[in-house]
């Protein structure tokens, strides 16, 4: 039985980990290699790496960083921020990262998807979904979470699943840093509408959050950071409380 | 020690590059025969599809090289699955080391498996010396839509659905793992530890 996967996520800014609050109001959280390192130790199963700032001139230096990670940890990472095309993702994968994340791109031009699935496989290409209610409805918000389309979530996980996403990183932006628990109900609903594996995130505050999006959400990981950055919950103290609960981890 | 990870157009090669650095050992990345026949240690790493693969080792020659290794070679991943004598990915004629046996193309007799098989999973009856100071039950990283069925050459098996397959495969002085090592946390540097300790 493959087991459910505790990610923890970095944003990156000028080289340094940050954690804003609702897409906002960002704090330090210091150097992403030591945390990275420090999360393998303590049983992560998977790392996350958002360049934030995502410019071309700094372009770069993340590379640089994602080779850092590469050389440092021994589990798998995705990382993503601003990727538009096929280059931007054989710079990342050449530099060791094993997946990379798509968003506003992918929106903009679908079939992007299917010209990288095509080139580097299905199984390192996430497509990162930030998504909104508006008037009831899930909608998917792009450019960071700044703009909102008309866009159903639902449907464009299918979407993007059918263009070869190996991936779905469901985000609720009304719960992203709250820490109020993650959006069960959109997060069911696409993990049930799509083949492949959704990872939740936003609002993680409580392994019992976890509990319920993994048994309730249906979500076959689950992502969070702020909680972990800053030292409310440790990824010990989590998964031996989901093992409590039945819940398939590795330890 | 000298190892040589065979270069050849798959992913992850620098992966298992910075795997064995954190181990103390800078390897070699080679397509060129002479270097790769003077190693002590191979590497056959893989990420990719079969076919390409296949056909890129053979224009180099590296398909005679590699089953002609006498040294400990270990083949990660699409490489564990090269080493066998045909894949249904693309109809392809592969190495045939670990001989008359096939991969075949995962299907999910319940439907409740998501394909390709991504995540941490255990392995377990496992018996080799790559699994040295390695209890069952151990959690591994896989990224694969191909699969190996249960054979006389297995040595750790893993599920999916509801059967059993191989993890792991050894012959004489190939070794074949499905999972990643170089990914897969403590574990996998036990078991890469294993293999160089060979």
């Amino acid at each position: 039985m493959i087991a459910k996967r505790i990610i923890p996520c970095l944003d990156i800014q000028n080289g340094r980990t940050v954690k804003g609050i609702r897409f906002e109001q960002l704090r330090d959280a210091g150097d992403p290699v030591e945390l990275a390192v420090r999360y393998c130790e303590e049983g992560a199963d998977e790392l996350v790496f958002l360049d934030i700032t995502a410019t071309r001139e700094n372009r770069k230096t993340f590379s640089d960083l994602v080779n850092r990670i590469a050389l440092h940890i021994n589990i798998p990472f995705t990382v993503g921020g601003g990727i538009k095309n096929k280059e931007d993702v054989k710079l990342l994968l050449d530099n060791g990262a094993d997946k990379i994340s798509i968003n506003t791109a992918a929106v903009l031009n679908p079939p992007l998807i299917s010209e990288l699935a095509e080139q580097f496989g299905s199984q390192c290409i996430v497509v990162a979904i930030d998504t909104k209610r508006e008037k009831g409805e899930w909608r998917v918000a792009t450019h960071a979470g700044t703009r909102i389309t008309d866009i159903p979530a639902i449907g464009w996980a299918q979407t993007a699943v059918r263009y070869g996403a190996g991936e779905i990183l469901l985000t609720s932006m009304e719960h992203d840093g709250t820490q109020q628990g993650f959006a069960l109900d959109i997060t069911k609903e696409i993990s049930q509408s799509v083949s492949v594996p959704v990872i939740a995130s936003g609002g993680a505050g409580s392994a019992e959050d976890f509990l319920t999006v993994f048994r309730d959400g249906c979500a076959d990981a689950a992502l969070a950071a702020g909680l972990f950055h800053f030292g409310k919950l440790s990824i010990p103290e989590l998964k031996s409380f989901l093992k409590q609960h039945q819940i398939p981890v590795r330890s | 020690m000298n190892v040589v990870i065979i270069k050849y157009n798959a992913g992850n090669i620098l992966s298992v590059y910075y795997a064995l650095k954190r181990l103390g050992i800078t390897a070699q990345i080679s397509d060129i025969s002479e270097v790769i026949l003077k190693a002590d240690k191979v590497i056959f790493p893989g990420v990719g599809e079969a076919s390409s693969a296949m056909d890129y080792l053979k224009r180099k020659n590296l398909d005679q090289v590699i089953c002609s290794l006498q040294k400990p070679v270990l083949g990660i991943c699409l490489g564990m699955q090269l080493f066998c004598e045909y894949s249904e990915e693309k109809n392809t004629q592969c190495l045939g080391i670990f001989s008359n046996i096939q991969v075949r193309k995962f299907i999910s007799p319940s439907g409740n498996f998501k394909i390709p098989k991504i995540g941490w999973d255990v392995i377990y009856q496992c018996n080799s010396r790559l699994f040295h100071g390695i209890n069952d039950f151990q959690y591994v990283y896989f990224v694969h839509g191909y699969f190996v069925e249960k054979n006389q050459f297995c040595s750790a098996l893993s599920s999916f659905d509801s059967f059993d397959y191989c993890a792991a495969m050894e012959k004489d002085n190939f070794f074949g793992v499905q999972f990643h090592p170089e990914k897969s946390g403590r574990t996998g540097e036990k078991i890469l530890q294993n293999f160089l300790s060979l």
